[in-house]
């Protein structure tokens, strides 16, 4: 009997390990691949070259760098304040058969393939966009759009959380001293909620910035630093995506290159959020 | 230090591939498939014909992937793929590969049917896509600025469109860039102040093709060599093809494939044949 609890004991050991030894894998083939080439360019050059043309031997990814951060805080623009108000409704607002609806609908968004998400932007969005505003229509705007929908899910659900763990004493205090409803949650609840939903908005950051298909689709993926939203842009997922199945040496480890910076810059945020959740949890 | 990597990753796909194939030659005799990659261009025509092939040739089998001619061309080289697929001419250091030449493929310039530019000449065209001409005014067309489409780097297409229309100039950075030709196709078919290029073969009648140094781009024009725009589709092996690969290769330049390609809206090349 005590042979057999060891011996699953270990077998769950080696299955989580094997995850992490995946992960190991993944970076050190990644750094492994594209810090050469980094090097070889110098890192200078390579961040903040605002040329990319790997088939004659520029390297810049700085449009790239741009791009997605432009793309990021768009989406972030629309799914921070979107969301954070829906978490509000759900957690403090909405009836209980209300919130029983919209939120496995809610859920149901983060369920359907970017690809679609793409398709619709492309030919929904991008028209309109082009017609309304001007320009291409494949743009900063359409992909900070789409992207915004796409993060809403992520964005929504770790608020909630953050507002559901607001101590109900708190918001019984603000009620009992003559607050209304409304000056409870904006003075006491989301106050106090802050760390969390700051959280919300890291995760959300770090699910755009990795989103790949749908970019693509309305982006435009012009290599040019962009100037204003209705500008095409290339991203960095996008720019790997798009080459990587005809590149070949020094392109190729430019493209792993391009992925090493897309990696340090999601271990960033990643990092950011646990911060906040630590310091959150240390504060109950 | 790169290729040393490179040959360990080779090693263990060997030994899978291996294994793979051990398990599939319980089946029969014709073990292992014959594996031809590279260029999504051509990968639709060549699986088209290899399904055929495999019908009427009991117990081959063919495995027709897209990856883009340069990676094609790599894999055929490697030896990780038996034929590879090419839209594009042979570069001079891929010239020891011997090369075989199915069909000869227009690139038509796209632009959205409401739009009253019909024909350009090849010297407007590239300063377009150079952004030195940025207005459809310029070109005799309704006020409004160009959106130019071009393909990613390294595409096929992009290739050739590079060689014969821009020479040493530049596409400009500004371009929008699109990865497929469905996505070229659906854009310039959806914006009146798109342009962009796409295979002859895929033209529909979303949008309308532009005459090019005053050259339709017809199936006509482009057997008679008039039409500027064209780009081989080529099939290579790493040194003479073995009596597989050469089976499969003759089976395409038969009659009834090569109407098959210009059924499909390319124009066949058995008389140009191997080179």
């Amino acid at each position: 009997m005590r042979l057999r609890e060891f011996v699953i004991e270990k077998l769950l050991f080696i299955a989580a390990l094997s995850s992490l030894a995946v992960l190991a894998l993944i970076a050190v083939f990644v750094f492994i691949e594209g810090t050469p080439i980094m090097l070889r360019e110098g890192l200078g050059s390579f961040l903040l070259g605002a040329k990319w043309a790997p088939t004659k031997g520029s390297f810049g990814i700085l449009p790239m760098i741009m791009g997605s951060i432009w793309v990021t805080v768009g989406a972030l623009l629309i799914a921070g304040p979107v969301g954070v108000a829906c978490a509000v409704f759900l957690v403090e607002i909405a009836p209980r058969q209300v919130a029983d609806v919209v939120r496995p609908a809610i859920q149901l968004l983060a369920g359907i393939p970017s690809v679609v998400y793409g398709f619709i932007g492309i030919v929904v969005l991008v028209p309109f966009i082009r017609e309304t505003f001007g320009g291409p229509g494949l743009s900063i705007l359409s992909a900070a759009i789409i992207l915004g929908v796409m993060v809403l899910p992520t964005v929504i659900s770790i608020a909630q959380n953050a507002l559901e763990a607001v101590p109900v004493e708190y918001k019984q205090g603000a009620l009992a001293l003559g607050c209304t409803h409304w000056q409870t949650i904006l003075l006491v609840i989301l106050p106090t909620a802050r760390t969390g939903l700051i959280t919300a908005l890291v995760l959300g950051m770090g699910r755009a910035v990795g989103e790949t298909m749908a970019v693509i689709m309305v982006v435009g993926n012009a290599v040019k630093l962009p100037i204003n939203p209705l500008d095409p842009a290339r991203t960095l997922t996008s720019n790997i995506a798009l080459e990587m199945a005809y590149a070949a040496g020094a392109h190729r480890e430019a493209l792993f290159a391009t992925g090493v910076v897309l990696f340090v810059f999601i271990m960033i945020l990643n990092a950011l959020a646990n911060m906040r959740l630590r310091r959150r949890g240390s504060h109950r | 230090m790169a290729h040393h990597r490179r040959s360990h990753l080779l090693l263990v796909m060997a030994i899978i591939a291996g294994l793979s194939i051990g398990v599939a030659g319980c089946r029969g005799p014709q073990s292992g498939g014959l594996t031809v990659a590279g260029s999504t261009s051509v990968q639709p025509l060549v699986e088209h014909l290899a399904e055929r092939y495999m019908a009427e040739h009991h117990g081959e089998v063919v495995n027709v992937q897209g990856s883009g001619s340069t990676a094609g061309i790599r894999a055929a080289v490697s030896g990780a793929a038996a034929i590879g697929m090419a839209s594009r001419e042979l570069e001079p250091t891929e010239r020891d590969l011997h090369r075989f030449l199915i069909a000869q493929d227009a690139i038509a310039v796209i632009v959205h049917p409401a739009n009253p530019v019909k024909a350009l000449r090849r010297e407007q065209l590239r300063d377009i896509y150079a952004r030195r001409i940025r207005d459809w005014q310029q070109l005799g067309g309704n006020p409004g600025t160009i959106n130019f489409i071009t393909r990613e780097e390294g595409s096929g297409t992009r290739g050739a469109f590079q060689e014969i229309v821009m020479g040493d100039a530049e596409i400009s950075a500004d371009g929008i860039v699109q990865d497929s030709t469905g996505t070229v196709r659906a854009i310039v078919a959806g914006d009146r102040n798109a342009i962009g290029y796409i295979s002859l073969g895929m033209v529909t009648p979303e949008v309308a093709t532009i005459s090019l140094d005053e050259v339709v781009p017809t199936h006509d024009a482009v057997i008679s060599g008039q039409y500027p725009l064209t780009r081989p589709f080529l099939l290579v092996t790493s040194g003479e093809p073995g009596p597989r690969e050469r089976a499969f290769m003759d089976y395409l330049h038969q009659p009834a494939c090569q109407a098959i390609i210009e059924e499909e809206g390319y124009v066949p090349s058995a008389a140009e044949s191997r080179s």
